[in-house]
């Protein structure tokens, strides 16, 4: 009799867990990327002075209380202490736009306020001044929980379906969705790297595989590609519906901006 | 304008051993990338750090291409007296960087 190859079973057993709907850790197994790293990367990222994220965040700082465009305004003029004034504001993005009439994430947030109100050029996604006043912002919401905005604006419900379909879609050359790596298999490893539950607590975050500090859109560009996928360009709805739908599976995990990652 | 951050304890005892943290932003780009039009992107590092304790060099360092973006440095070295640590990274294309910070011995 010919015996069947080994192979076979293991991948009658890959396609029924494949087929099974995926599920998403509950509240007491969600882990943020942090709890992930090795100790020395979260020396890095607990130290302040040892953060390299907070060199963007002190250029933030800067951009902040520099006037610019034709109105002559800084973000200082209007929003006053952004410790006071932008505290929360990263746990509740992305966030319902009346005047877009769809979810605009913080990047975009930033931009509108250029264009309409400082009347200057919107900045150039994961520019380094957009990056950094990002980050600055985010930075003011360190150690707040994520808000669930869904279940406080109604509008962005089918931009959250939308973004959960996307985010268990099969897609690229290799034919995997992002729940199978961060629903079923996250602390496995892939290559050196630990897989995460993708909660997008530290973002804009410094990768040191990047060297430099990156947007969450940056990141998603990243996986992507690791799918040998199509790529969205910068600003895409795709990716902010993505963005929204990650930050509500993250509701209630702590913002931790300016996060280090390998 | 290249941002820094210093790390030295404001006080510290006659003798003790204090350790220094510097951070700096730097592309650090090694001259052996090229762009997406193939072309090598020119060298652009930080060369030499040193740093002066009231005026004596109390720790040097060349770099190289090989070191990664954004350079953290720590070091150590024994508080003898109050007064200001000065931190200088120079580079390609003119990159020069001062900072300084002040400790009290008692």
């Amino acid at each position: 009799m010919r015996r069947r190859p080994r192979g076979f079973l293991a991948a009658l057993v890959v396609a029924a867990t494949a087929g099974a709907a995926l599920a998403q850790a509950p509240p007491g197994e969600r882990r943020t990327g942090y709890e992930l790293l090795g100790p020395t990367t979260k020396a890095m990222q607990d130290d302040d002075m040892a953060n390299p994220g907070m060199l963007w965040v002190l250029d933030g700082e800067a951009l902040w209380a520099r006037p610019a465009g034709s109105a002559g305004k800084a973000c200082a003029g209007c929003h006053g202490d952004a410790a006071e004034s932008m505290k929360g504001v990263a746990a509740r993005y992305p966030a319902f736009d009346d005047k877009a009439g769809r979810p605009i994430d913080l990047e975009q947030r930033i931009n509108q306020c250029r264009v309409d109100r400082q009347e200057a050029p919107a900045l150039a996604r994961e520019s380094r001044e957009l990056n950094a006043l990002t980050v600055f912002i985010a930075r003011q919401s360190r150690s707040l929980p994520i808000e669930d905005v869904v279940a406080k604006d109604e509008r962005l419900k089918p931009f959250l379906e939308a973004g959960k379909a996307l985010f268990e879609r099969r897609q690229g050359q290799l034919n995997l969705s992002c729940a199978q790596c961060h629903e079923e298999l996250w602390d496995k490893h892939l290559a050196g790297n630990t897989i995460s539950q993708a909660h997008p607590t530290g973002y804009p975050q410094y990768r040191l595989e990047w060297q430099t500090l990156g947007s969450l859109q940056r990141r998603l560009r990243n996986c992507l590609i690791g799918l040998r996928a199509e790529t969205y360009a910068y600003g895409a709805p795709e990716y902010v519906d993505l963005a929204l739908y990650l930050m509500w599976r993250a509701r209630g995990l702590p913002i931790e901006a300016p996060a280090v990652r390998p | 304008m290249s941002r820094a951050l210093i790390s030295v304890p404001p006080k510290a005892k006659k003798g003790e051993v204090v350790q220094i943290k510097a951070l700096i932003q730097h592309v650090m780009e090694t001259g052996f990338r090229p762009n997406s039009s193939g072309v090598l992107l020119p060298r652009d590092i930080i060369t030499s750090f040193k740093c002066l304790y009231n005026g004596t060099e109390v720790f040097a360092c060349e770099m190289f291409p090989a070191m990664a973006a954004n350079p953290f440095l720590t070091f150590h070295t024994l508080a003898t007296e109050s007064g200001t640590l000065e931190f200088q990274w120079t580079g390609d294309n003119g990159f020069s960087v001062k900072e300084s910070a002040k400790i009290q011995v008692e």
